[in-house]
């Protein structure tokens, strides 16, 4: 580790850096995604041509990857407020981190079907 | 080494005896950065603490408004095959959905405008710069808020 940093690595830095880069990620699709949506005040032709998009296999995986990146920054933003208010919440902050991850590996792998599903029956035909 | 001032006992005042008393009163040190007429009534307020509270409580209800509206969107009934104007139309017709979405839409701008501010104060290091970065940033906050909040309230299902 380089002399003089204040980055200590391991679990405490890594999930901060995760929550740093999946906020900014969402804020940017966040944005987008309600200039999409104020198509339905010019017209339902519109909007629909634009969500149409959303429902490419491509997308999908992109999809994917959003709510990814939302689960983690819900779950941990939760053990954020645990280590803040929770008196013993420094302490365990390492074992809410992998409970985070645990929680995250089965909810994403829940997320599988209902968010991958229509784009495989596409790609692979139904 | 010479100490000039000295009490009848012969303690200098390293040895911090009774250098001073009432008709020798010790010099008034003024604190650094002292306060006076002319300086500002308050030169920060609490912005900060306001903005770290408001981060873990917007958090907790984002958890709730967000992930509902992931399963209703991307879970049930066919995922984001069924999205489309009419889907819109549906959710809209009922306040509790309006309502729902204009929380969220409020919630969560300000929420991520707290955060890439955050952001923007750590990494920009040029005053300039940080003072670009954020009046792009409050832009396109205060935009979309406005945007999304004009689109809910003026929604009409039979534009067409």
């Amino acid at each position: 580790m380089p002399a003089g940093t204040l980055y200590r690595g391991r679990e405490g830095m890594w999930s901060w850096v995760a929550h740093r880069v999946t906020g900014v990620l969402i804020f940017f699709f966040l944005f987008v995604h309600v200039l999409d949506t104020a198509l339905v005040r010019v017209s339902p032709e519109d909007y629909d041509k634009v969500v149409a998009t959303y429902k490419t296999p491509i997308v999908a995986c992109l999809e994917y990857g959003l709510v990814a990146a939302i689960l983690f920054h819900a779950l941990n933003g939760l053990r954020v407020i645990a280590v803040d208010f929770w008196a013993k919440g420094p302490r365990y902050q390492k074992q809410m981190l992998w409970t985070v991850v645990g929680v995250w590996i089965v909810l994403m792998l829940g997320a599988i079907y209902p968010v991958l599903g229509h784009a495989a029956r596409e790609v692979f035909g139904s | 080494m010479s100490t000039t001032e000295t009490t009848a006992a012969g303690i200098g005042p390293v040895e911090g005896a009774a250098v001073y008393n009432v008709d020798n009163p010790a010099p008034v040190i003024e604190a650094p950065r002292k306060r006076t007429r002319k300086t500002p009534k308050s030169t920060r307020g609490n912005f900060e603490l306001y903005g770290w509270l408001f981060m873990r409580l917007s958090g907790v209800v984002l958890v709730v408004l967000v992930l509902g509206h992931l399963l209703i969107q991307l879970v049930l009934d066919g995922g984001v095959s069924k999205i489309g104007f009419a889907f819109v139309a549906g959710r809209w017709a009922s306040p509790f959905w309006q309502l729902w979405d204009l929380a969220m839409l409020w919630l969560a701008m300000l929420h991520g405008c707290n955060g890439l501010r955050t952001v923007v104060n750590d990494y920009a290091e040029r005053a300039n710069t940080r003072l670009w970065l954020k009046a792009l940033l409050y832009t396109a906050t205060v935009f979309t808020i406005l945007l999304g909040t004009l689109v809910i309230f003026t929604f009409d299902p039979n534009i067409r």
